[in-house]
């Protein structure tokens, strides 16, 4: 195209401003999310999951919102139900736009440390240390909501796994409930062998939950804490005798690599559930999906053995916290209706409704009593359980899938288990290290 | 004057978001920073230390290359036979096989690799009952996998090429065919001795796009690898960015990714157009 020498000076002139424009105006954003308003009325904006089957949960709920607006008058609150999947993205967008944000959280208690120090979630130590029922809240459930000594909300359910299995298939081959990891792994080697077609024990290749038992029966750690950083020890002796332990789970004589090392927990509990295999780990939370599976009224649960015998294997204690934004601009009312949706009443309704196993130890026993199948799961918790680190970098380990490659690279024979250890314990250093 | 608006349009859709990606690649810019729980700090050429550090990144590197080389080398090889053959064929035929180019062009990549995924599942996938593989699981051995991935983008990426030579066959006078005919040339030696040469300009072009796009190749690996794959051993170099940049929000860095990416194809582009002028061809 050919243009008059003016207005090609024109244009680039035009060029010019616009860049100039661009660079001056547009540094990349950082959102002011501390709040210094506290209304005491207006509407609360609530963020729960969104679960399978949502309308039991949605109905706990809409019990405490009642109570809670009778109580406060002229405050409103509306509940939306997340998706579990897009969690992340969603939680990002509500710290960068404290304006759309919601005022209460649900959030899985993984996510603690990283979300504090993203600076999202409001410090509410004094407000739990001031409420009655939070005495009672059992000690790991409290650690999931701590960070450096402060609490940033309030535990909502907890979640622990156990070990599943066939009772129809154990007495049909005569076997009894192995007592030890060395005889579950023998066992289900027998099944498997037995009935080709079953794996003895469904595992999976990504389900890193469900492996870390094994590690902590041995003896092991993902990391441990030295003067407030955190080291990686998922490579000590112990660890990697754990590893060994899981990955050896994996093979034709159990489940096979090729298909087991792209499983995932849930993946592991569809087996289970459709009648795939004969045993399985999962958790409190599975239990409605065994029970509408094949399988319904042809298994049991026992707590998962440990390396001798009479032990429990320290389970993971996953579940959900309620947390406050810092960008509330409703900071009393959004922290009441959090003590109100995760107090003592409204947890046993949502066992209840869901099988979600209450935080305070009191209402554990007391739901125990109504429902047998807890027990198994109980057991497991009273054992002892573990947590992961309480560091920020946790969320960018969990992220990287750090650990699931670890175990897929021993799985598929890519490295041994000192190699592949080595380096999941390099990286996570590294993340340790990232954030001071 | 008459260009400012195109202007315009170009710093707000081109310049701006590179020049954003430019500036975050330099800065220390996580979620910490973006929601306000720490200050942004200019970090200089530290992200791209820490990434060309980072062994893995260098391996991701490689594979990326070797893997859109190996993308771009099919897709070419494909299209081309196809366009030859569309030139060759009766009516009837070449509508059809139009037709299925064009479906598979208008398949979204998303829903493409999901129905390539059935069609390998190993349990119930049609591929391995016909093949007699049994339980073979494609996305297991690192190879199968990629080599997986690359029928689907070869499919998906194939029928631009086939539409876009076929109309430059198209294009060229018939009586330089039928010169090349008569003087007793074979199918082969016409594609290399008369079409290719007179086509180098519909090759550049196709090949520049091709190269881009499989350099730039995400859905399909994620899709069908499950994000990178067992143990991270079908990660590119866009999959990757992304488990940096959004799944550990390390925005920073996944920006340094995607800097790098953005120099290597634009030094392919440039090298190639250069070649190509040096050849005394214009485009």
């Amino acid at each position: 195209m050919k243009l008059p020498a003016s207005a090609r000076m024109t244009a680039s002139v035009a060029a010019l401003v616009l860049a100039g424009l661009t660079a001056t105006a547009c540094a990349p954003g950082t959102s002011d999310s501390s709040s210094t308003t506290d209304e005491k009325s207006g509407t609360l904006r609530v963020w729960l999951f969104q679960e399978v089957n949502n309308a039991p949960k949605q109905k706990v709920v809409d019990a405490a919102v009642d109570a809670f607006e009778k109580a406060h008058a002229g405050t409103k609150v509306t509940v939306e139900y997340i998706p579990v999947e897009t969690r992340a993205e969603k939680m990002k967008a509500a710290f960068n736009d404290p304006k759309s944000a919601p005022d209460v959280v649900e959030y899985g208690n993984t996510d603690t440390a990283g979300y504090v120090h993203d600076g999202g979630l409001a410090d509410i130590t004094e407000e739990f240390g001031a409420w009655a029922e939070a005495k009672d809240t059992d000690p790991t459930a409290k650690e999931g909501v701590t960070v450096d000594g402060k609490v940033y909300g309030a535990p909502f359910f907890v979640g622990v796994r156990a070990l599943y299995y066939r009772t129809d298939i154990f007495k049909e081959l005569g076997l009894d409930v192995p007592k030890t990891q060395a005889e579950l792994a023998a066992t289900a080697k027998k099944i498997h062998k037995a009935k080709p077609d079953l794996y003895g024990m469904a595992v999976g290749g990504t389900s890193t939950y469900a492996a870390m038992p094994f590690v902590w029966a041995n003896g092991g750690e993902l990391a441990v804490e030295k003067g407030g950083a955190y080291e990686s020890a998922i490579d000590s002796a112990a660890s990697q005798k754990g590893i060994k332990a899981y990955t050896s789970l994996f093979g034709d004589d159990n489940c096979p690599a090729a298909k087991c090392a792209a499983m995932t927990g849930n993946d592991v509990v569809t087996a289970f559930a459709s009648g795939k295999a004969a045993m399985a780990i999962g958790g409190d939370f599975n239990h409605e999906a065994v029970e509408a599976g094949k399988v319904k009224g042809k298994y049991a649960v026992v707590p998962l053995p440990g390396v001798k015998a009479g032990e429990i294997a320290p389970a993971f204690a996953g579940g959900n916290n309620l947390g406050v934004l810092k960008s509330t601009s409703h900071r009393t009312l959004a922290v009441e209706f959090m003590e109100q949706l995760a107090g003592k009443e409204s947890q046993e309704k949502l066992f209840d409704a869901m099988g979600f196993l209450p935080t305070y130890t009191d209402v554990r026993n007391t739901v125990a009593q109504k429902e047998p199948f807890v027990e198994p799961f109980i057991k497991t918790l009273d054992a002892g359980t573990k947590f992961v680190p309480a560091s920020p970098a946790w969320a960018q380990i969990d992220a990287s899938l750090v650990l699931p490659n670890m175990f897929q690279e021993v799985i598929t024979g890519r490295k041994d288990v000192a190699a592949a250890s080595g380096d999941a314990a390099k990286k996570m250093d590294d993340a340790f290290g990232s954030v001071g | 004057m008459y260009l400012a608006p195109a202007l315009v349009v170009l710093a707000g859709l081109l310049v701006y978001p590179v020049y954003q990606l430019g500036l975050i690649s330099f800065l220390e810019y996580t979620q910490a920073q973006v929601s306000g729980g720490e200050p942004t700090t200019f970090q200089g050429f530290g992200n791209y230390a820490t990434l060309f550090a980072d062994g893995q990144f260098w391996q991701v590197l490689l594979t990326t290359v070797l893997f859109a080389a190996a993308c771009v080398v099919s897709t070419l090889a494909v299209g081309c036979a196809l366009a030859v053959l569309l030139t060759r064929v009766r009516a009837v035929p070449r509508l059809a096989l139009m037709l299925a180019a064009l479906g598979a062009w208008a398949t979204p990549a998303i829903t493409g690799s999901t129905v390539w995924m059935f069609l390998f599942d190993p349990d119930f996938g049609p591929v391995n009952k016909v093949f007699g593989l049994g339980d073979f699981s494609w996305t297991y051995g690192r190879y199968s996998a990629f080599a997986l991935v690359l029928l689907e983008v070869v499919w998906c990426s194939f029928p631009f090429v086939m539409v876009t030579v076929y109309a430059g066959i198209k294009a060229v006078p018939a009586e330089v065919l039928e010169a090349a005919a008569l003087d007793g040339a074979s199918q082969w030696r016409m594609w290399r001795s008369v079409l290719a040469p007179m086509l180098r300009p519909i090759l550049t072009v196709v090949t520049v796009q091709s190269v881009i796009w499989d350099f730039k190749v995400f859905t399909q690996i994620y899709v069908m690898t499950g994000g990178g794959g067992i143990a991270g051993q079908n990660l590119v170099l866009n999959v990757y960015a992304y488990q940096k940049a959004f799944a550990s929000s390390q925005y920073s860095l996944g920006s340094a990714i995607g800097v790098v990416m953005l120099l290597i194809l634009l030094a392919v582009t440039l090298v190639y157009l250069r070649l190509l002028r040096r050849q005394g061809e214009e485009l």
